[in-house]
């Protein structure tokens, strides 16, 4: 039998029918909602007198448009207000198990999947989300999609897909201590760009990638759509089965051994060949900061602005002498000598408990720098739960953070939680893009620690040498 | 959906790299239920600059680019989020094609799904349109789907790919949902066979 990828064996096994021209009809086992990408998929499914096909195998969850402050009295944004409405009376019409607002296990749409057990190996998941790409950590195919294919799986349980190629990229060494995962696939996208994974899906081999844990896993697999990927995989093994095992949607007893067995099948094989290899060393990667207004304008924080005249070419140069205008920094000056404003600990990248608890113990004992206004926003309910039962939350108010309740919050602003004008953040969130946290506002994405150092400094540190 | 088969119409000049859903439609507009109306967000944030007046270098600030159909732009358009909201505003601002050097995926395949037409031209080639968008006030091109081909006034030819399948959904206008619907049996047969294979995966919430 030929050597099949991880992807392959996955792809294969849920292929329905196959086009002349390789459209395949793709099963998909697990389907995740949110408010923003849904209206119009159920609005289009009703209007078309359709029924979903299985609606046991969706799960929906407000998310986006969600206050993180008191949420007693409801959602003050009468147009916020109205989307999350309309995803509880669309799941209550169809038959759709929905976490409300107030329900302990809402959540980030990507922290609840895992955290529930609803994400299982070799599965394909999406969600009308581009960071559907998470679950990936599992090794399962999970990937982004629009509207119009949200309802194309709430009709048919399937999707229309042209198979994508595959790329490894192997990281090899220990990561030094201080880095974390984040930075790991900081330096992936400074290395391939934005674009480098483009029509692929990625998996992330080696040393370094085994040695991580489950939620350093999903961070990676997270930001491979900033890689250009529409999905990132990480072969199951024994973190994968333990982090399943016991959650309330997981398989139970028997079935979870026997399916533990099937899992254990899914890891590429020896000799099994990928479209594209990349290969970094986890031993060279310093905490990473973004400089620019795309993730792959991205440097180690003992590096400096650049200059866009060294630029390769002038594509290249002229995005970066836009990137720096909208960010108001000079070509050449060190990143530790940038000064922050406001510092995010949240989104779907890195705001689980593994996340909090690294953050918390670079926290213990500082204070948050006057000038700095920080705030954590933990991924769910249940994480924000562990985190108070850990002492986590009296930890960060401490020291000056604003403990907030789940959501996605300022990784996009779309509710309350927004950057000012002129505003720059380090933020542990996945996009730096123009606006993204707010109209005129600056985001450096780090990872948690160096985002605790920015904090309590008011500029970038290199974690490496911070007492 | 409406069917893509020629169009002939004015070119909008975009020249940025990494043009990210955000641009195209800030997050303001997403919390619409509805498809329509988004046109006023398109490109919200680059129309204005800092100062508070109208940029001039974005096309929507230039009135030669007014009824443009076909929008020019460079590599990796329509990165970041999935939100579908981007096809939709540049269609309820009127465009049924897209020229670059490449799309992010997610977006690419929103568009097909909306009746807009990408086409991935090499660089050179959108190199060379740009210059000639620029240098002539009302330059059109004609698409020609069936043909797989974007003819400037000159009529110089360029080619372009389009899977096939995608190809027929566009000609044609075809709901893909229906589409998919034809193959039910198929669909309930792989299932059964799954939930022996892989029972794990069936208890439905
Ligand atoms: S946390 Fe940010 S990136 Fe993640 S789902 Fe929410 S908005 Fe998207």
């Amino acid at each position: 039998m030929a050597a099949k990828t991880m992807f392959e064996k996955i792809w294969e096994s849920h292929v329905v029918r196959e086009e002349a021209d390789g459209t395949t009809l793709l099963y998909i086992d697990r389907h995740l909602v949110h408010e923003v990408t849904s209206p119009q998929a159920f609005q289009g499914l009703k209007l078309a007198g359709r029924r979903p096909r299985r609606p046991g195998a969706t799960l929906a969850v407000p998310d986006h448009n969600v206050p993180t402050t008191d949420r007693r009295f409801g959602i003050s944004d009468p147009v916020s207000a109205k989307q999350v409405k309309t995803l509880e009376q669309n799941c209550k019409d169809l038959g759709i198990t929905f976490f409300g607002m107030n329900d302990i296990r809402q959540g980030i749409v990507h922290v609840i999947g895992p955290e529930q057990g609803f994400t299982l190996p070799g599965m394909t998941i999406v969600c009308g989300d581009s960071h559907t790409s998470t679950h990936g950590a599992f090794g399962a195919l999970a990937f982004g999609i629009g509207t119009s294919e949200v309802e194309h799986v709430l009709s048919t349980q399937c999707l229309l897909q042209k198979r994508p190629k595959t790329m490894e990229v192997r990281v090899e060494g220990a990561l030094s201590r201080h880095c974390s995962a984040k930075d790991i696939i900081l330096a992936i996208i400074g290395k391939i760009g934005t674009a480098g994974g483009t029509g692929h899906v990625i998996e992330y081999t080696g040393g370094a990638i085994r040695s991580l844990t489950m939620e350093g896993r999903m961070t990676l697999c997270n930001m491979s759509i900033e890689g250009g990927a529409r999905a990132g995989l990480v072969a199951p093994d024994t973190h994968t089965f333990l982090y399943i095992k016991d959650r309330p949607l997981a398989p139970k007893g028997e079935l979870f051994e026997r399916a533990v067995r099937a899992w254990m099948q899914l890891t590429t094989d020896p000799g099994a060949k990928f479209d594209q290899v990349v290969e970094l060393r986890a031993d060279e990667i310093a905490p990473q900061v973004t400089w620019g207004t795309s993730p792959g304008m991205v440097t180690g924080v003992n590096g400096k602005v650049p200059d866009p005249r060294e630029m390769p070419d002038e594509k290249s140069r002229k995005a970066a002498e836009h990137a720096l205008e909208y960010m108001a920094l000079t070509p050449g000056t060190p990143m530790t000598k940038i000064k922050l404003d406001r510092v995010f600990i949240g989104s779907c990248t890195n705001s689980r408990i593994e996340d909090l608890r690294l953050a918390a113990q670079y926290v213990k004992g500082k204070k948050v720098a006057p000038s700095v206004h920080a705030m954590v926003v933990p991924g769910s309910g249940l994480v924000k739960q562990q985190a108070e039962q850990e002492g986590l939350d009296q930890i960060f108010k401490e020291a000056g953070f604003e403990w907030r309740e789940a959501g996605c919050s300022m990784c996009l602003a779309m509710n309350a939680d927004v950057l000012q004008p002129g505003e720059r953040c380090a933020s542990t969130s996945n996009r730096n893009f123009e606006g993204r946290q707010g109209k005129g506002g600056r985001t450096h994405l780090v990872s948690p620690p160096m985002a605790v150092a920015a904090a309590v400094e008011g500029h970038f540190v290199d974690i490496r040498y911070w007492s | 959906m409406q069917p893509f088969t020629t169009l002939t119409g004015l070119v909008a000049p975009l020249d940025r790299v990494n043009v990210d859903t955000d641009q195209i439609i800030p997050k303001q507009f997403l919390k619409t239920i509805e498809r329509t109306g988004l046109r006023e967000g398109l490109f919200l944030d680059w129309r204005k600059k800092q100062d508070g007046t109208p940029d001039p270098e974005l096309f929507l600030n230039q009135t030669r680019y007014n009824g443009a159909t076909i929008l020019l732009t460079r590599d990796n358009f329509g990165c970041g989020s999935s939100r579908e909201h981007a096809p939709w505003a540049l269609l309820d601002q009127g465009f049924r094609c897209l020229i670059a050097p490449s799309f992010a995926d997610i977006f690419y395949n929103n568009c097909f799904l909306n009746g807009i037409l990408p086409v991935v031209l090499n660089a050179e080639e959108v190199q060379a349109l740009f210059q000639a968008v620029r240098a002539s006030e009302g330059y059109q091109l004609t698409v020609d789907l069936a043909e797989q081909t974007v003819t400037t006034p000159q009529k110089t030819i360029y080619r372009f790919d389009v899977d096939p399948f995608r190809k027929n959904c566009l000609l044609k206008g075809l709901d893909s949902i229906g589409l998919s619907l034809q193959h039910e049996p198929t669909i309930a047969a792989y299932e059964n066979k799954r939930k022996t294979e892989a029972p794990w995966l069936f208890p439905d919430l």
